[in-house]
């Protein structure tokens, strides 16, 4: 059974000041790392805010998606179709534009895929995802399969004042840094919230939650648009980050990629995703440099992942220092023996 | 368009249909015995065209590789259902999604170890070669032809095996309700094996046959996995009679959406799948109401 939204093995007081030091480390970080770990480590946090957006739809929502790259990818499109051929494009236009686009386009295939279940749900967004694919692909908007250069970056200028250049790395590190901070800020909100609870009593018992009166398709909508905005906004920085965007941002390989993301972070904790992305990530560049057929052991990783962690990383952490975990199932029973007892 | 280029327009969209019955049947009848959602499909189906085009390099007998890779993909799911995918059953549809993810990259990197990346063509068999002379100007295939009818056959074996035998009943009544039909006394350790097992054939079956009238190239698997997915959607999980409507109207929409709308024909499936879903969330033939 999953677990209350919130609930970590790790207890609260150890989870704060592990938060603090990351966020210190993080705050220094760009200044002692070479360029291209300051670029590697703002991939990982879009990465990251991705998995975010996805665990809101799968841990909190119980739907399991695999569309969430081609939401990635159009808000890269919308940017890199919106850029023009001189100078960057305002990030203060484009940014609300790609993610009222991609709002627009989750509402339609939540709103169809919604009304089917499991496994259907599944294949339903697959194939809304593909079809956002092939639509870059085989069609000449955006430069075809080939993809499309973004040759300026956007720019973040309010009355003549520019408050980030978006091409320098550290000052891009910091703009998703922000952004990372933000996400989690308001997802942190929204599974507190009336509507968080909702959601996931709906995860749980669907039909208990439409006989409490809850507008459960609306509620599960309302988190798939969202967290699709999210990913928008993710995909929209990455596609800035590399000035380019490819069909490729949008096909599903990515949507399981991330989804094993927030497998190996956890479901049941909000955090838990992102640490599964920069672990991933991680785990990605250790293996290419090691090995030239590297996806041949990311994918027997992924498949020992399925069976010997399938609660991700934190059940690691819970086997290593059982002590420091509160270990709630044990003493969970061990509170019902002396009630009952 | 004349009534010649027509059939001729008919025949290709039929063929694609049927190839993509024997791909989709397989995942469905997956999806409706073991309730497990198998994302490698795909990946099957690629392989089997690397399979065939080795197997048909190597030996130069078209034959052999029908046989020999479609016995390889059999053996390759007896082994997978074994060791991973009965350790699946039960459990939720994201662990099964990423396992098949999983053996989506292992496959991939497997073909690329043992076959490489390169985009082969396979030679039809020699007593299939040539075509059929239809009007002056227009001539058809005779492996096309022989293609239609080997997927008319299998189609034939498939519904002969589920409607008329024994296992027959017990996979559709395993489709229709799992729980039940254990409650009866069935056992589906074996039959999940052989049903897992087959699916995978039909997938490298599919690869295999349409080796020689396209190209063997690796990304061929994803397009075929999606297509088999809307096939599902469409037609209803563990329904082979929805998948062969389903794969026969995504057949001709696509074949028909080419020649008429041509911008627009990637798409075309998809607003069909979004139609179907608005009447008929289930599929057409598949269970409604839940």
């Amino acid at each position: 059974m999953a677990k209350l939204p919130g609930a970590t093995h790790v207890s609260s007081r150890f989870y704060r000041i592990a938060l603090v030091a990351s966020l210190l480390v993080s705050l220094v970080l760009p200044f002692v790392v070479p360029v291209y770990y300051v670029q590697f480590l703002s991939k990982a946090m879009l990465m990251g805010i991705l998995a975010l957006a996805l665990n809101l739809v799968v841990g909190y929502g119980g739907l399991v998606s695999l569309c969430h790259a081609a939401f990635f990818g159009l808000a890269g499109y919308v940017l890199a179709l919106t850029s023009p051929a001189s100078g960057g494009a305002s990030i203060f236009i484009t940014l609300p534009l790609a993610m009222i686009v991609v709002a627009a386009v989750a509402a339609v295939i939540g709103a169809l895929s919604l009304r089917t279940r499991g496994i259907y749900f599944i294949m339903a967004t697959l194939a809304f995802g593909e079809m956002l694919f092939y639509l870059f692909h085989d069609t000449k908007i955006g430069g075809g399969s080939d993809g499309i250069y973004i040759y300026y970056e956007p720019e973040a200028v309010i009355a003549g004042f520019r408050l980030v250049d978006l091409g320098n790395k550290t000052h891009f590190y910091f703009v998703s840094l922000g952004a990372l901070f933000l996400t989690l800020l308001f997802l942190k909100g929204l599974v507190g919230s009336p509507f968080g609870h909702a959601l996931a009593a709906a995860r749980d018992n669907e039909r208990r939650a439409l006989s409490l009166g809850f507008p459960v398709f609306g509620l599960r909508l309302a988190a798939f648009v969202i967290s699709a905005v999210i990913a928008a906004v993710a995909g929209y920085l990455s596609a800035a980050q590399f000035g380019f965007v490819a069909p490729q941002m949008l096909g599903w390989h990515l949507s399981a990629t991330v989804l094993v993301m927030v497998v190996l972070g956890g479901l049941s904790s909000l955090v838990g995703p992102l640490v599964g992305a920069i672990a991933l990530m991680g785990l990605e560049e250790v293996l290419k440099s090691l090995f030239d057929n590297w996806k041949l052991v990311k994918g027997l990783i992924i498949i020992a992942l399925v069976f010997l962690l399938p609660g991700g990383l934190q059940q690691l952490g819970a086997l290593v220092m059982p002590e420091r975990g509160e270990a709630p199932d044990t003493t969970g029973e061990a509170v019902e023996e002396k009630a009952h007892g | 368009m004349n009534a010649a280029t027509f059939a001729v327009q008919l025949l290709n969209g039929v063929q694609y249909g049927l190839v993509l019955f024997l791909v989709a049947s397989g995942l469905s009848l997956v999806f409706g015995i073991l309730g497990v959602i198998n994302l490698a499909h795909g990946a099957f189906y690629m392989l089997g065209a690397y399979l065939a085009y080795w197997l048909s390099a190597y030996t130069g007998n078209f034959l052999v590789a029908l046989i020999g890779g479609t016995a390889i993909a059999f053996v390759i799911g007896l082994v997978l259902e074994e060791v991973f995918v009965k350790r699946m059953i039960g459990r939720d549809h994201l662990a099964q999604v990423l396992l098949s993810f999983g053996f989506i990259l292992v496959i991939d990197e497997s073909r690329q170890i043992l076959f490489g990346k390169d985009v082969h063509s396979v030679p039809p068999p020699d007593w299939l070669k040539g075509s059929i002379q239809l009007t002056e100007l227009l001539s058809y295939p005779i492996y096309r032809l022989a293609l239609c009818v080997f997927c008319l056959i299998v189609a034939a074996i498939i519904f002969f095996v589920i409607q008329k035998t024994r296992l027959g009943m017990i996979i559709r009544a395993g489709a229709e309700n799992r729980d039940m039909t254990r409650a009866l006394g069935i056992s589906f350790d074996r039959l999940n094996r052989y049903v897992f097992a087959g699916g995978i054939a039909l997938a490298a079956l599919g690869g295999i046959l349409v080796a020689p009238v396209s190209t063997v190239f690796p990304g061929m698997g994803d397009g075929m996995l999606i297509l088999s997915f809307v096939v599902v959607v469409l037609g209803g999980i563990g329904s082979v009679a929805g998948a062969a409507i389903g794969a026969l109207l995504i057949g001709l929409t696509d074949t028909f959406g080419k020649v008429f709308f041509p911008q627009v024909s990637s798409i075309l499936i998809y607003v069909l799948m979004a139609g179907i879903l608005l009447w008929r969330p289930n599929g057409l033939l598949g269970k409604q109401g839940h």
